[in-house]
């Protein structure tokens, strides 16, 4: 039933491609969530100023994205995407046929969902920073970067890593849905092995696992963090 | 009329969105055996999570930690591959549901949504101050009236904002139960893209309709929350 000998590492067992496969839902994983964490914070700014335009876009970007199944969205950009980049180049005067690799595709899709969630997550970090602080800094001449590196970032950083942590796992749970762009992470080597070996339930179980321990290693990670952060407060 | 309609018809986006209509009743039967059954095995876990023996609170405390931290997916396909890999299974009379796509989605979905749900559900049973048990001890209240009467009442209405969130969620969830062949709105929307070689237009059709599905349920939270919360109600005079 459960075959240790197949997650050997070397030419018998698949334990080294299972590995890098591992790797790759790390690599995609911070990348989709760096690229999210950009794209939030474009979305709260968005939302946050007075401009009803802009509100408005960002509010229907985080709606929509969030209304939808992200294995929807993941399609969406992976098979729509590449028209759209052509299109794009077209403008620009670039008339060849333009490929988007797996992974660019998969990161951007990722990224669009962990953005929707993580953008809420900034927002109510702002929001929760009193603003007489930022009154303060003005009364003692800081400049608005100086108010945002100094004053404003570090507490909202502080109101916002608990929430970003729960981002985090919720992206790397949804990077096993870019197994159908035909990248290969966990889930798609998962896939390729089992079906190579007829044994789904040995690599299936061992995929459970290498999430189960990703998860649960990242999550200690940022209880780390959080307490450094919130060192000053308790 | 008539004329408009067949201009419709020409319109690629709304013969999608009619093809995929048909689906909607596969995804609305996932979600009507899962939730329901979802919700009821939510409570019961609550309880057991959140009870004083050990040897029912920590194999559930560790059931909960597994089905939290894998991917939906991963146990989608660990109940549709995996189970039936193995040989008893394939032998028992469970293999008359389990092979089919429907009730693998059916059985992850509850799994998935169980582990979710009761910690959710645990949240608002600790968030009980300890002064209304109490109270509902003196008035003579059994610990099934202390229940029904109580604890179930107060917690549910304290979830259920958050609980919401959890059933948008498993809208969205059953379309991951299109990878194992099973046709509901996302399956034909893949169908769809593979015969017209028109992405863009199969997947937003997909999109509206799930969209919908969840405005509906945020509407159905809404009004539950309006009448389960009578005390938080805005007066309007």
């Amino acid at each position: 039933m459960f075959k240790f000998d197949k997650l050997a590492f070397g030419d018998l067992g698949w334990g080294d491609e299972l590995l890098f496969a591992t790797l790759m839902t790390i690599t995609v994983s911070i990348l989709s969530m760096g690229l999210g964490l950009c794209l939030a914070i474009i979305t709260v700014w968005a939302k946050l100023i007075t401009n009803r335009i802009t509100r408005f876009i960002a509010n229907f970007y985080t709606t929509v994205v969030r209304g939808v199944p992200e294995l929807l969205v993941i399609y969406l950009i992976f098979f729509g995407g590449n028209s759209v980049v052509m299109g794009v180049a077209k403008i620009f005067g670039y008339n060849k046929y333009i490929e988007l690799n797996a992974l660019t595709i998969g990161t951007i899709a990722i990224a669009f969902i962990s953005a929707t969630y993580s953008s809420e997550v900034i927002r109510a970090a702002y929001l929760a920073v009193n603003k007489g602080q930022i009154e303060a800094a003005k009364a003692i001449g800081l400049s608005k970067i100086q108010i945002f590196l100094r004053v404003m970032g570090p507490q909202i950083i502080r109101h916002a890593l608990p929430g970003i942590g729960n981002v985090w796992q919720i992206t790397l749970k949804d990077t096993s849905l870019i197994s159908v762009t035909g990248l290969v992470e966990i889930m798609r080597q998962t896939r390729i092995a089992s079906n190579v070996e007829h044994s789904p339930l040995t690599f299936l179980v061992t995929a459970a696992f290498l999430y189960l321990f990703l998860t649960t290693f990242s999550g200690k990670l940022f209880k780390v963090l959080e307490t450094n952060y919130s060192k000053g407060y308790n | 009329m008539q004329n408009f309609l067949s201009y419709l018809n020409e319109f690629l986006l709304f013969r999608n969105f009619l093809e995929v209509i048909s689906g909607l009743d596969n995804t609305l039967l996932l979600l009507i055996i899962s939730l329901p059954l979802g919700f009821v095995l939510s409570l019961v876990f609550a309880l057991g999570r959140v009870s004083k023996n050990k040897f029912i609170s920590k194999p559930i405390a560790t059931y909960i930690f597994i089905i939290r931290g894998t991917p939906l997916l991963v146990q989608i396909y660990l109940i549709y591959f995996g189970l039936g890999s193995v040989e008893f299974i394939r032998e028992s009379f469970i293999w008359y549901l389990l092979r089919e796509p429907f009730w693998c989605g059916v059985l992850a979905l509850t799994i998935n949504t169980v582990a979710y749900g009761s910690e959710i559900f645990r949240g608002g049973i600790q968030s009980i101050t300890k002064g209304q048990i109490e109270s509902g001890l003196s008035l003579g209240f059994n610990k099934i009236m202390l229940l029904r009467k109580i604890i179930f009442p107060i917690a549910l209405r304290k979830v259920l904002p958050s609980y919401g969130n959890e059933l948008i969620l498993m809208v969205k969830a059953t379309s991951l139960v299109s990878l194992t062949t099973y046709m509901e709105m996302t399956g034909i929307a893949r169908k769809i893209m593979a015969k017209t070689f028109a992405p863009v237009e199969a997947f937003i059709a997909a999109g509206i309709l799930y969209l919908f599905l969840n405005f509906l349920m945020v509407q159905f939270v809404k009004y539950l929350e309006w009448k389960y919360n009578p005390h938080l109600r805005v007066k309007q005079n």
